[in-house]
């Protein structure tokens, strides 16, 4: 792991253990913040699945409901029926909070007509199948709308997931590991200018001591 | 308050007026498609349903809202059937936040 370019001095030094222990506190927490959002967004993306098949095989009735009413009425009938809706749909989106990552959730309410009369049409000049087809479609809509708010929250948290893992990665795998090889090295660094000094010191020593008592000339007199 | 779109061809999300979604229906080219899905993004509809055989040629622009908070663009089968595409959706996202499908078992 490539070393951080910088000084190997004492400041330093202490500027990069305080680096490495917040690193370390990073990572754990975004660790924890990693497993907690993948055990949320597996259940979430589960009860995606099992919805989004409940819809397509709900759809599909009403679908084959709505073609044998078309069979049986003229274009412009079905669509004069329909196109004056009873029951008026609105939306209140508002949003949750999961593990920091912001996902909608969905309430409707239907305005208008309510009970079971949805037909926003006379039964005289309209085919039963319709009507069926209309009880099938309101089935549905429910569905439909937990079915977005499953869906657009498993692709918020597949993306969210994603970048906590590469910061997680990233901090594992490169930033602790230069910053630890980085502090080792100014330790090292340190160390061995400790001892050179110390030689250094030993050496003078020794030098002014012979300065002083002139050892070596007291030896070659008593020899 | 929000409302509900829905996009696709005319004969597949009729019904859908009846219930009170906003309907568009569209078969234009893919300019067209993508135009109209751009605009209704705008409009403020929070929930765009789309049908896969309409889906098909604008996958980038779908994409293109995966990550925003709004709107949610949520395909569904259109009269022909089920293309499959939504439920490759799901899919995406698990091997996106997993790195591999691993509830691939349930299908």
């Amino acid at each position: 792991m490539a070393r951080l370019n910088v000084n190997p001095t004492r400041m330093v030094l202490t500027n990069l253990k305080r680096k490495l222990r917040t690193a370390r506190r990073g990572h754990k927490l975004l660790k924890d913040k990693r497993d907690e959002l993948m055990k949320k967004f597996l259940a979430i993306v589960r009860e995606n699945r099992k919805e989004r098949e409940l819809v397509e095989e709900m759809l599909k009735d009403v679908y084959s409901r709505f073609v044998m009413a078309r069979a049986l009425m003229s274009d412009t009938h079905l669509e004069e029926a329909l196109i004056f809706p009873k029951q008026k749909v609105t939306l209140k989106a508002s949003s949750k909070n999961i593990m920091s990552v912001k996902v909608p959730v969905f309430e409707f309410s239907t305005e208008g007509q309510t009970g079971d009369d949805i037909f926003p049409y006379g039964f005289a000049s309209t085919s039963g199948e319709l009507d069926g087809a209309m009880v099938a479609l309101q089935k549905v809509t429910p569905h439909l709308l937990r079915l977005a708010e499953l869906e657009k929250t498993a692709q918020l948290m597949a993306d969210e997931i994603e970048k906590t893992r590469r910061r997680v990665n990233a901090l594992e795998y490169v930033m602790i590991p230069s910053l630890e090889e980085t502090i080792k090295y100014i330790v090292m660094k340190l160390d061995e200018n400790e001892r050179g000094n110390l030689t250094r010191l030993m050496k003078v020593k020794d030098m002014m001591l012979e300065q002083a008592h002139h050892y070596k000339e007291k030896m070659a007199q008593t020899e | 308050m929000h409302k509900i779109a829905v996009m696709g061809d005319k004969d597949s999300i009729l019904g859908f007026k009846a219930i009170g979604f906003d309907i568009y229906p569209t078969t234009g080219s893919k300019d067209e498609k993508a135009g109209l899905l751009n605009s209704l993004a705008e409009d403020g509809y929070a929930l765009i349903y789309i049908t896969e055989d309409t889906a098909v040629d604008i996958m980038d622009e779908i994409s293109r809202y995966r990550s925003s908070y709004f709107p949610a663009i949520i395909l569904i089968p259109g009269s022909k059937g089920s293309l499959g595409i939504g439920k490759r959706f799901v899919k995406e996202s698990i091997e996106k936040a997993v790195g591999a499908d691993i509830l691939a078992h349930n299908e």
